[in-house]
């Protein structure tokens, strides 16, 4: 029996299932309040105690989250309350729950996802002096077990032995957790969001967090199935290791760049720059959420990125709202949204909010190597109109003394129009194919609609004959040419990329290894 | 007759006063004599600068005007440096240089 969950850290796990909701044991009353508040008192030091032991043997990420928890535990604000309580007659168990229980809700409460999510932080802080107070430490899970439960905690990670293999399977728990960050960075597979179906937990059950999922009681039929995918997850991955820290060659020797694409300037946290040429695709809808964003907001983001970067190149890409991707505010309601105001259509109808983001680019541009292109782009009127907005916000900026530098301007090839007659396009600085966008054009098949996907495919011929086009044009006249759609990524496409004459794609972080692998097995 | 000041600072920082943050905020905080709060509207409510339960719990997302507000000794210092401290978006760029 299968259920679905969430995949929050990739990988395979088989294992027996381990209850983390095991009742924790029972704690003794003392004779006198005043015992009570000692014996909190202390099991609160205890506590920190123990984290203080385990912050020796962290790295940053975790080094950091222990100490908020022991800034927390030392604080009197989280005891206070407490301490009261028993002072009215209640045990120091209880009085702690209740304590930590409306802290909990307080934070279980917001409307931002990062403080929700903090919430997890507290019931482990609440858990780790119940623990202490009761002066049995929980039972551990056997070695290679799948932990299970609601939540899990991030001193239970951090304590929990992974060198025999297990996983995290929760029924809710949240892909932004510590809990998250922690198994992505060490490699513990982990599934989020499996919700409330009833199970037995006893037996062995199989963990799928590629996909995200948890079988319980699997048959001999869907082990098998499981271990074919999970071993050949541990060769991609293995083999792929390999390859992730040398520039990306073909067999026959010829040089290919990879970049990465990004979604939000924090997933560079998590990528060594000299695994990468530089960010291919940098999408800046993640700025456009509930609220259109300021300058010095889209400022920071963009310098971060950069700054990263060093001198490798950065390409962003101004706004691409519309279509799938509304933003309140900003977009327009259509009947047929992927044919469009959306992309660069968009921004030159909206131009206040289009020069706010022109400057932010500008003034950005100084802190690293730039380069900016736009989306959607149909007519070459379309390219010349932004350029010229650019120009004009330069003047601007220049008037009032702030630095800035107008950055290489190219544009996205995904409206098949561009593909057909580069030829109009001769004076922009880069070409960049939107693969996922031009195969939905040529193909008439909507991304989004599961009913024609597979008529969606990059690798028909008309798709690949016209990457080829363009990739024959930007050679002949000495314009770069680039891919940054999902295609750059898939091992089972890049053979048919290289082969239309690409040497740029830019690909998922997570799939930057993998890449180079397939780049490796191309004999063009 | 004691020294007191008060400043107003925009949170910048992606996601806000969260963890690490608070952390250092409140350390920062402690190390001085003066009474310091914070508050995330004009006219409060305030809470104790120098406790990271009250800070975390002002739950203050990036785009928060934060207030901060201190009395005694060092009073304006204090001020002063946590406003560097959140215009510096709490040094997490710096660190993250380091271990990138």
């Amino acid at each position: 029996m299968r259920v679905e969950g969430i995949p929050a850290s990739p990988g395979y796990a088989e294992g027996p299932l381990f209850d983390l909701e095991q009742p924790p044991t029972s704690y003794k009353a003392r004779a006198s309040a005043e015992e009570e508040k000692v014996a909190l008192v202390s099991a609160i030091g205890k506590a920190v105690d123990r984290l203080a032991a385990l912050v020796e043997s962290a790295d940053g990420d975790a080094a950091g989250i222990l100490e908020f928890h022991i800034a927390m535990l030392e604080d009197d604000a989280l005891s206070g309350p407490a301490l009261a309580a028993i002072g009215s007659g209640q045990p120091a168990d209880a009085a702690w729950r209740a304590a930590l229980d409306g802290e909990i809700a307080g934070y279980e409460a917001s409307d931002q996802d990062y403080f929700r999510a903090r919430a997890a932080d507290l019931r482990d802080i609440r858990d780790q002096v119940l623990r202490a107070l009761s002066e049995a430490g929980e039972a551990a899970g056997p070695p290679g077990a799948i932990l299970y439960g609601e939540d899990i905690a991030p001193t239970r990670f951090l304590e929990t032995d992974w060198s025999e293999g297990g996983g995290i399977a929760l029924k809710r728990g949240s892909t932004a957790s510590h809990v998250a960050m922690l198994a992505r960075s060490r490699g513990v597979p982990m599934v989020v969001g499996l919700g409330d179906e009833a199970q037995t937990l006893t037996g062995v059950a199989l963990l799928d967090a590629e996909r995200g999922g948890l079988i319980f009681s699997p048959s001999p039929a869907e082990i098998e199935a499981f271990r074919q995918s999970a071993s050949s997850f541990a060769d991609r991955r293995g083999a792929a290791k390999t390859f992730l820290a040398e520039p990306a060659v073909t067999k026959a020797g010829t040089a290919v760049r990879v970049q990465v694409n990004i979604a939000y300037p924090s997933d560079v946290d998590g990528i060594d720059i000299a695994t990468c040429d530089g960010v291919g695709l940098m999408r800046t809808e993640f700025l456009f959420g509930k609220t259109l964003p300021d300058e010095e907001t889209q400022y920071r983001a963009y310098r971060k990125v950069l700054e990263w970067a060093g001198d490798k190149p950065v390409t962003i890409r101004t706004v691409d709202a519309g279509g799938d991707k509304p933003v309140p505010g900003f977009t327009v309601e259509e009947t047929n949204p992927f044919l469009g105001l959306r992309g660069i259509r968009l921004s030159l109808a909206r131009r206040d909010i289009f020069r706010v983001q022109i400057r932010a680019l500008l003034r950005a541009a100084i802190h690293g190597n730039l380069k900016v292109m736009f989306p959607m782009i149909a007519m070459p009127d379309e390219y010349a109109q932004a350029a010229a907005l650019f120009a004009e916000e330069g003047v601007a900026l220049a008037a009032q003394g702030v630095a800035h530098r107008l950055p290489p301007l190219g544009i996205m090839v995904e409206v098949p129009s561009v593909a057909l007659a580069p030829e109009a396009f001769a004076d922009v600085a880069f070409f960049s194919i939107g693969s996922n966008d031009l195969a939905q054009y040529v193909m008439a098949a909507a991304r989004d609609n599961a009913a024609v996907a597979h008529l969606n495919t990059v690798r028909h011929p008309a798709v690949l004959r016209l990457i080829a086009a363009i990739a024959a044009f930007g050679r002949e006249r000495h314009i770069p040419v680039s891919l940054c759609g999902d295609a750059g990524g898939d091992p089972s496409a890049i053979p048919a990329l290289l082969e239309a004459g690409l040497r740029d794609l830019s690909v998922a972080p997570a799939q930057l290894a993998m890449a180079k692998a397939a780049i490796a097995d191309v004999s063009v | 007759m004691s020294a007191s000041a008060e400043a107003t600072v925009l949170i910048t920082h992606a996601v806000g006063l969260h963890a690490r943050p608070s952390v250092k905020f409140t350390k920062l905080a402690k190390s001085f004599a003066a009474e310091v709060e914070v508050a995330v509207a004009a006219n409060g409510p305030w809470f104790d600068a120098k406790s990271i339960v009250k800070v975390m719990a002002a739950k203050a997302p990036k785009g928060t005007m934060l207030h901060i507000r201190a009395k005694g000794d060092g009073a304006a210092q204090a001020v002063k440096a946590l406003v560097d401290l959140v215009q510096r978006d709490f040094d997490e760029d710096a660190d993250h240089a380091r271990s990138a």
